[in-house]
């Protein structure tokens, strides 16, 4: 088919504003918000300007825009060496145990931080019950930093009255990024609504980036970032696999709906190299709402069964899953309790059952009526913070939690970094934790392997389970080192071989498409010179889904199935360039699907590089259904040539740095 | 559980250019209807029913309807946003009702001063461990 290409014959043209600025934060949530506040202070000084380009309204943007009943990631009493090994064990033995050694031992300042910028978190009362974020302030309790107690709800998760916590974190990115602007004399340094879609090597350093470019989902215009140095903090992927809903409910995926694997993309555009993209996150959450799970595990003692009242992480279930995945199945982590639950749905022995009015009762049983008060709204507190949607769910079904128990249920597949999972870029690390390879620090702390571009919480490889607190810090890690560069060389001058026309086109080729081609039918959806972005995402994840080990086969793929999936994605991938947008909220969502595409291929080409089930519960190669850790306990790395559409895929050596 | 647009209680934010809704939707989804001046969701499958638009709307006219392809009718959750606190109505199917109300905020909104107090960066330790403001933990 012939190739499409935009010289605005057909759209109109967009005003084009080129921007030079020397930091680029690329991305609103945690991260970059981590990274503003610790780049400006940092940068001004030395007169360096920091940018943050948002695709919505940093306020509320990210994956904590909804706002979070806990911190999951908070050190305190614990040592870092510990929490290296709780991620190991959790990610199936394989990550990388320097970056998150340095996670470790800077998350707790960002979480400092929230509570002095006034996000209430919960505290121990002396009658060991737990007080609220107002009622700890009113009875005097010392704030975290000072040695305040927090309720844990696990051994590195603490509870918060989060409904604001992103709102909270955003306003002190704010006024940093005002801060910079003031000093370096620019006229905006923030940006929200441009929805930045490709980045653009150096002109004259192939191994370098140069610059971003985006579009105004407001208004007709095309933004060109040009920056010394850049941290990629756009978020995983959602909605890459077919959902669990079938209509309108595919809004309330798990993982943020508008995290579109951007993220991804980006630094694949460039060829920075990945790692461990075959892992993903299925969560087992709340079903159909995707309601948390985690305060009801670990804070309300709530136990999960099938519908028997069994208990499915025992008997005849560990028993066969110690067959094919021993030592990790001991180890109970997050996709080996997957693993089991379905065992026993495939026997029909669901619904498997989240216990909450046991667990209640049980709870009770301490407590006068008004604590038992009190308990009860803490447990609807958990989803009205994060996932309002399941408490609406309760509602409409008249469920009390302390009555009954509630179904719970894998999800649809997510890739992500920062949460149960650690699909993302090949970073180098702080380079000063003993034993780490020489070759896992080739430059500045979280740079990718492509000069300048740095990356921060979802994006970065192999080193999950940071959550909002670990994202806010890494985006701050990553932030200290680009300044780090950027002092290094102040000649640097980015500059880019294609034209601003060149990519104006690139950005507006849906629009072109739809205009050159919409009068043709009477109805502008059906047309079969272009796809719409629905058909294309619905497209994308029907492959994915029955390809690539989605719900409707139980994740399991194999070579065979992945090998004919990527035959069919191919021809979606040229299909792409054919997708039409009539309006800028299409346009975003044409964009949004390109990134999809990309970060869904290299996870199936990761799947099917790696011969063996590394993370079962989460998906299965039913031709290589065990853990091989004699040829596989090591990363799997790859790289992506945007130019000429090519790949390549290699082993890379796991180092364990903490025995 | 898209979010809805009460026509009755929406004034398109009036002489705003742009509405409330629209300015937070985290996935852009709230739109005006310029032919008669009130917003609507455009895309309510994408919506992850967040609540942003509703607990801003300086009308109170933006509700959330639960999804239909799982949710039966005739439940709903009704926030009031305030400074430091919000109030919860949990409105069941048979009708019956729960309230709550939980901290948001322990400092006035706007009050963060991102550096007050904070020490100026120490250019010599830019390639150690640490941040600005404290050196990372040793354990």
């Amino acid at each position: 088919m012939e190739k499409e290409t935009c010289t605005f014959s057909y759209c109109q043209r967009p005003e084009i504003i080129e921007v030079e600025t020397d930091l680029l934060l690329i991305g609103g949530g945690m991260a970059c918000c981590g990274s503003a506040f610790e780049a400006a202070r940092w940068a001004t000084p030395k007169g360096i300007k920091v940018t943050m380009v948002d695709k919505a309204a940093t306020d509320r943007s990210g994956a904590v825009a909804m706002g979070l009943s806990a911190i999951n990631t908070y050190l305190g009493e614990n040592k870092c060496a510990d929490y290296v090994k709780y991620v190991r064990a959790d990610l199936m033995g394989i990550v990388r145990e320097d970056l998150i050694y340095d996670l470790g031992r800077h998350v707790d300042d960002s979480v400092h931080l929230f509570e002095e910028w006034g996000l209430p978190i919960w505290k121990k009362a002396d009658d060991g019950f737990s007080l609220d974020g107002f009622q700890a302030r009113d009875a005097g309790k010392a704030m975290l930093k000072d040695g305040g107690t927090p309720v844990r709800s696990g051994k590195w998760q603490i509870m918060i009255n989060g409904e604001s916590y992103k709102v909270v974190v955003a306003e002190a990115a704010k006024a940093a990024l005002e801060v910079n602007r003031k000093a370096t004399g620019v006229a905006q340094n923030h940006y929200e609504r441009v929805f930045i879609v490709k980045l653009y090597k150096d002109a004259n350093d192939p191994k370098r980036v140069a610059a971003a470019a985006g579009f105004s989902v407001r208004e007709n215009k095309i933004y060109l970032f040009k920056a010394k140095a850049m941290i990629n903090a756009a978020g995983g992927a959602v909605n890459v696999f077919r959902p669990r809903s079938v209509a309108e409910g595919q809004g309330r995926a798990w993982y943020p709906v508008w995290n579109s694997g951007s993220g991804y993309a980006l630094g694949m555009q460039v060829g920075a190299e990945m790692t461990l993209m075959e892992n993903r996150f299925v969560p087992a959450r709340f079903k159909d709402g995707y309601g948390p799970v985690g305060a009801w595990f670990l804070f309300f003692k709530a136990k999960a069964t099938n519908a028997l009242g069994e208990d499915y992480c025992t008997g005849e279930n560990f028993e066969e899953t110690k067959k094919l995945y021993s030592p990790y199945a001991e180890k109970m982590g997050t996709a080996i309790r997957n693993h089991m639950m379905m065992m026993d749905m495939k026997k029909g022995k669901g619904p498997i059952w989240m216990n909450t009015h046991l667990a209640m009762a049980e709870l009770a049983t301490k407590m006068d009526a008004k604590r038992i008060k009190h308990l009860e709204a803490e447990a609807w507190e958990d989803f009205l913070d994060m996932a309002i949607g399941q408490a609406g769910l309760w509602a409409c079904k008249n469920v009390e939690p302390n009555k009954e128990p509630s179904e719970i249920m894998p999800t649809e597949p997510y890739l992500l970094g920062s949460h149960a999972g650690c699909a993302g870029f090949w970073c180098s690390g702080p380079g000063d934790v003993p034993g780490t390879p020489a070759e896992w620090s080739w430059g500045y702390n979280r740079m990718s392997t492509v000069k300048g571009l740095f990356m921060a919480g979802d994006v970065v490889g192999a080193s999950g389970h940071k959550f909002s607190s670990g994202s806010h810090a890494e985006g701050r890690i990553a932030a200290k080192a680009a300044l780090a560069l950027i002092l290094d060389e102040p000649n640097y001058k980015p500059a880019v071989s294609k034209t601003v026309d060149e990519i104006a086109g690139e950005l507006y080729l849906p629009f072109e498409v739809y205009e050159k081609y919409k009068t043709l039918s009477t109805d502008p959806f059906t047309n079969p010179n272009y796809i719409r972005p629905k058909m294309l995402q619905a497209r994308l994840q029907k492959i994915a889904d029955e390809y690539f080990g989605g719900i409707s086969t139980w994740y399991m793929t194999s070579k065979t199935m992945l090998d004919e999936g990527l035959k069919l994605l191919e021809m979606l991938k040229e299909d792409a360039n054919k997708m039409a947008a009539a309006n800028l909220h299409e346009l975003m969502r044409c964009w949004e699907n390109y990134h999809r595409i990309l970060s869904v291929e290299a996870h199936a080409r990761h799947i099917l590089f790696r011969e063996e089930s590394r993370y079962p519960g989460y998906y299965y190669r039913g031709d290589f259904l065990a853990i091989n850790d004699k040829d596989w306990k090591c990363f799997v790395n790859s790289k992506y040539d945007a130019d000429n559409n090519t790949w390549e895929l290699k082993k890379v050596p796991y180092v364990e740095l903490f025995a | 559980m898209p979010s809805f647009v009460i026509t009755e209680k929406c004034d398109g934010c009036k002489a705003q250019d742009k509405t409330a809704c629209q300015y937070i939707c985290p996935n852009d989804l709230m739109a005006l209807n310029r032919d008669i001046m009130k917003a609507y969701n455009q895309e309510p499958e994408q919506c992850w029913e967040c609540y942003n638009c509703v607990k801003i709307c300086p009308q109170q006219a933006i509700e959330v309807r639960a999804y239909q392809d799982f949710a039966p009718l005739g439940g709903n959750v009704i926030p009031m946003r305030g400074t430091d606190s919000i109030m919860w109505t949990v409105k069941f199917r048979n009708g019956s009702l729960k309230r709550f109300k939980f901290p948001i905020r322990t400092t006035p909104e706007g009050s963060v001063d991102p550096y007050a107090g904070k020490p100026e960066p120490d250019f010599s330790k830019i390639k150690a461990s640490g941040f600005f403001n404290n050196p990372a933990r040793t354990e």
